[in-house]
């Protein structure tokens, strides 16, 4: 009796094996998913971040380098908190704070460690740190964060900081992941790929509770790390704190520059702050302060502040004069001001060199209009094109309107006018010598910064030629200069022509404008003062100069705003640097004395956390 | 002593090596699903499961020569009373019994746990095969059937109410047998249009099922009309198509009333379960867990597999229950298609061979006891990997003797030895 059916068990027997069979190679041979979800369980991807690499001066003194900070990381799912009350007061957390950080974190991942605390500092640390063990579920990470031992040169170092969102979509080789710190301005961001190293990857295998069992597949897909390189920079740390200490209560810029290298000995942003306080859990607080701040801490001046240059631009205009054959040594004119410009009392007529002596702004007038208007064309509109297109030409040449190449990011060119930005004033030849006159003493529409203005020193004072201002000196154990450092850019003015004009500057110093402070003994040193008329306040001081004259060493550019005479504080402060610079003596503490207590910013300091 | 010769000479060593096969594989694997390499971990640690296991398989032993040392008319002649104390124990375990996870189905005795459920198969098992071997009993008789319904049945509500669903579902194994003995193929295809049914109504609207049922009831009407023969009398027509009409009507209602259950009746998680059957990624991280990552670590082994001890998904413990309801991973995973397909192979052989060895009994209760191991097998075999594969619900069954687990490995063991030595007196059955 139904001995049949044993065939019917038998194939239901056979099916149901057919049929785990055939799923089986739907779920293993034919669809791959499971094997990356497999690997997404179980690996984890430590990331080792690099040494970022550290921060020198010329002379080997250390000007950024890494502090250990800790991150409390947590695991939501091994949290065991009895008493919230005392885990927030031990963390010094508000009970709000606490809530929201465990709640984002189980957001991210129950399982995976978040930060919970970021960048607590060694101190901070060692207060929690006996009471980690009463709460599971969170442990320390090591990291390290940038320390500034000095507390100078904020501007030129700039700072570090979270990618954006918009720089992690931005970048070219995906290299950053989010919540990687990159170097944001200054040198931190232009030497960024060099300084960050490479980050190694290690990938661990994990169980389902997010507790590493060794590495996977034994460490084939691991990267090791390798530590950034470190930047050895051209920067004299102590001349740097001199300058930024005379620079205190004033608005300004100071750059020195080596002349046979174009390295950058100093460079001093007014006011500035401690680069300390961009560093560390504070970051965006400060941040904000600084932003806030009515006197801008945080914009670069030297680089981004665009002045017209005042009467030191009467010193390319006299070379650019002989250039074009418009101005010799002899040439003479008297200080006539009923052609228009004011002038100080100086005896008059005066020739090429006692005209930069006096500064005398008549000869200029005359001067820069035999330059636009040479005659050679009968309209006087078309002969200012002509002259005006050569003139701007020899001027650019000594890198006004132009970026330099300084290895820093965000620099502005500054701005020589174009005949086409006239042109669209003035109408097509509707302009000229009358039209644009105010350029003869650097005033109108040219606009420089103040590293142009320390670049156009060191120019003069190599008699023709500069190297693109720089901070490197060398990156890492590679003891050469980058090549485009080593490029000398002419300036279109015949070499010939400069010693007239360096006489003329020592000159100034000696017995001409800048002779009150500047005179250092046993010294040849070259200067030109200016004072930047100002529409908005009062006049801003600037100066430059360099010495010695006969081997210059020291090139210097001083701009300070709304400090009047270009002699009464852009050259004393010039020559307090330089004097301590080359010599390292100040011979004259009451100059440094009445420079430090001047003040043209009249208000409390701000205090900033830590 | 000619006894014990005649034994080893009758005894079926194919069955035997099958038997020592599954151990053996199950041994290893339970070593496998917990393996941490960093600990230097030997597989006769008795502080891991494997070690356990194998005191398990030694002790199983000692099981198999008792049970071939005993009478075989021994099993025959006292299954009404074991049955009837393995109700007592049932009983006893609801109210006595150890709680673990929400069911109360363990006794602890010492450091000893045994699961009285699980030895419940075979003596069920024996009763049956005890009252439906009797010669004057006729399957075709109602009575029959309701003693058969109350023999597989008292068990059952007995591990209901100890919580132990999926226990209670291997009696429905037992099917198998009647439909052996005699029972209607209606039950069985009933029984799959059903559930076929019920799957279809997880996925699919309700609406929709009953538009492709009317529109196949149409067919078989049609069929039904205009393949009749002359000699077909028009009673026969209607009873016919009365027949389809009341067929597509309970189908509907089917389709309508297991949506009113699962969206109305069941509640939140209970209904999450079934539907993850359907579809696991609606709760990955909650129900659906356990057969995605099961999924996972059977799919992360592809063709060969990642060898032996090299798996990662189940010994991190990601599957759960990875030793033993979900031991079937370990093997997808560090063995690969190939290794699964041999193992599911060697099932279907085992289970073939059995109902061969049943078939070849002369007498009725050895056979009936024959299927009944069959059948227990096979419905722990297909819920078993069913489920780890995502074709079954998640139901906490162990694969036949593979998972680690003393109490199972135990019934199991004496269940097809039992029956193994039933087989090997055969003739000696035939005579009495």
């Amino acid at each position: 009796m139904f001995r049949d059916r044993k065939n019917i068990v038998q194939l239901i027997f056979i099916l149901t094996g057919a049929v785990f069979i055939v799923r089986l190679f739907f779920i293993q041979v034919l669809d791959s998913r499971y094997k990356f979800e497999a690997q997404n369980n179980v690996m984890r991807r430590i990331i080792e971040y690099p040494y970022r690499g550290l921060i020198y001066d010329r002379n080997g003194k250390i000007l950024v380098f890494n502090t250990p900070v800790f991150d409390l990381m947590v695991v939501p799912k091994e949290v065991q908190i009895k008493d919230t009350l005392t885990f927030c007061e031990r963390f010094g957390i508000t009970k709000e704070e606490f809530v929201k950080k465990i709640k984002e974190a189980r957001e991210y991942s129950t399982v995976k460690p978040t930060a919970f605390l970021k960048q607590l500092s060694i101190a901070d640390f060692a207060k929690v740190q006996d009471f980690l063990i009463d709460y599971p579920g969170f442990y320390p990470q090591a990291r390290t964060i940038r320390s500034y031992p000095h507390h100078s040169l904020a501007n030129a170092l700039g700072y570090i900081g979270e990618i954006s969102k918009k720089q992690l979509e931005k970048q070219e080789n995906k290299y950053y992941l989010q919540g990687d710190y990159i170097g944001i301005s200054g040198l931190e961001a232009n030497y960024e790929e060099l300084l960050r190293g490479q980050r190694g990857v290690k990938y661990m295998m994990v169980n389902v509770r997010g507790v590493e069992k060794g590495s996977f597949r034994d460490g084939i897909y691991d990267t090791i790390s390798i530590p950034g390189e470190n930047l050895y920079t051209s920067i004299d740390l102590e001349l740097q704190q001199y300058g930024e200490r005379l620079m205190e209560n004033k608005i300004g810029s100071v750059v020195a520059i080596e002349p046979a290298t174009g390295e950058i000995l100093a460079f001093i942003s007014s006011p500035t702050y401690d680069p300390n306080i961009l560093t560390g859990r504070h970051f965006s607080e400060n941040y904000r302060k600084l932003e806030k701040d009515s006197l801008k801490p945080l914009f670069n001046r030297p680089l981004m502040a665009m002045y017209p240059p005042g009467s030191i631009f009467k010193i390319v205009q006299a070379l650019v004069g002989q250039q074009m054959g418009i101005l010799t040594p002899n040439t003479t004119f008297a200080c006539n001001k009923s052609w228009g410009p004011n002038c100080h009392s100086h005896p008059s007529p005066q020739n090429l060199m006692g005209s930069l002596q006096w500064s005398c702004n008549p000869y200029y007038y005359m001067a820069f209009r035999n330059m636009i208007q040479q005659g050679k064309d009968e309209n006087k509109f078309k002969d200012s094109r002509i002259g005006y297109i050569q003139w701007r030409d020899l001027i650019m040449s000594y890198g006004f309107g132009h970026k330099l190449g300084v290895d820093l990011p965000n620099m502005k060119a500054g701005y020589i006018p174009s005949p086409e930005f006239y042109d669209k004033w003035y109408g097509y030849n509707g302009w000229k010598h009358s039209t644009i006159r105010s350029l003869d003493i650097g005033q109108g529409e040219v606009m420089i910064v103040p590293i142009q203005m320390a670049n156009m020193a060191a120019t003069i004072a190599n008699q023709g030629f500069y190297y693109a201002p720089h901070f490197v000196k060398h990156i890492g154990k590679n003891k050469e200069v980058p090549e485009q450092y080593k490029e000398k850019h002419y300036a279109k003015v015949d070499k010939k022509y400069y010693p007239v004009i360096i006489d003329a500057m020592e000159m100034v110093v000696n017995g001409g404008t800048a002779a009150v402070f500047n005179k250092i003994e046993g010294m040849k040193v070259c200067g030109k003062t200016g004072t930047v008329q100002n529409p908005h306040g009062k006049d801003h001081s600037v100066y430059i100069t360099f010495a010695p004259k006969e081997d210059p060493k020291i090139a210097i550019a001083v701009f300070v705003e709304n400090a009047g005479f270009g002699a009464m504080t852009a050259a004393p402060i010039a020559r307090l640097m330089m004097e301590k610079y080359l010599n390292d003596t100040i011979t004259k503490p009451h100059i440094e004395k009445y420079i430090l207590e001047k003040d043209f910013i009249h208000r409390n300091k701000t205090v900033l956390k830590k | 002593m000619r006894q014990d010769d005649n034994l080893s000479k009758s005894i079926d060593w194919l069955s035997v090596a099958f038997y020592a096969f599954f151990v053996i594989a199950g041994w290893l694997n339970v070593f496998a699903a917990v393996y941490d390499a960093e600990a230097h971990q030997n597989i006769f640690d008795f502080s891991l499961n494997s070690g356990k296991q194998l005191v398990w398989i030694g002790t199983s032993v000692v099981l198999i020569i008792l049970i071939l040392v005993i009478d075989y008319k021994f099993y025959n002649t006292f299954a009404y009373i074991m049955y009837g104390l393995m109700i007592l124990l049932l009983i006893a375990t609801i109210f006595l019994g150890t709680e673990a996870k929400g069911s109360r189905s363990w006794f602890e005795i010492g450091s000893l746990r045994i699961q009285p459920a699980e030895f419940a198969k075979f003596i069920t098992a024996l009763a049956l095969a005890t009252y439906l071997g009797k010669i004057n009993i006729k399957f075709e008789k109602l009575q029959t059937k309701l003693m058969c319904a109350l023999i597989i049945g008292l068990p059952g509500i007995c591990i209901l109410l100890q919580n132990e669903t999926g226990s209670v579902l291997v009696f429905s194994s037992f099917i198998l047998v009647l439909y052996r003995e005699g029972l209607s193929p209606i039950i069985l295809i009933l029984g799959l249009v059903s559930v076929i049914l019920f799957i279809l109504a997880l996925i699919f609207p309700p609406i929709s099922i009953a538009q492709v049922v009317v529109g196949l009831g149409i067919l078989a009407l049609i069929y039904i009309i205009t393949s009749r023969k002359k000699s077909t009398k028009v009673r026969t027509l209607v009873i016919r198509s009365s027949f389809v009409l009341v067929g597509c009507i309970i189908c509907i209602a089917t389709a309508f009333s297991v949506d009113f259950f699962v969206n109305k009746v069941l509640q939140d998680h209970q209904r999450k379960r079934i539907l993850v059957l359907v579809n696991p990624d609606i709760d990955p991280l909650g129900a659906g867990y356990n057969v995605t990552q099961s999924k996972i670590a059977i799919g992360s082994g592809e063709f060969l597999g990642k060898g032996f001890l090299e798996g990662t998904q189940t010994k991190f413990d990601f599957v759960p229950e990875q030793s033993t309801d979900f031991i079937f991973c370990t093997i997808g995973e560090e063995h690969g298609w190939l290794g699964s397909t041999i193992l599911i192979v060697m099932y279907v052989l085992f289970m073939m061979r059995l109902v061969y060895l049943a078939e070849r009994q002369k007498d009725k209760f050895a056979r009936i006891y024959g299927y009944s191991v069959a059948s227990i097998i096979f419905f722990h075999f297909m819920v078993n990997i069913g489920m780890t594969i995502g074709i079954f619900p998640v139901i906490g069954i162990p694969l036949p003797f593979f998972s680690y687990g003393g109490s199972s490995l135990w019934s199991f063991t004496i269940l097809l030895f039992i029956f193994l030595k039933l087989d090997a007196h055969r003739r000696q059955l035939l005579s009495h």
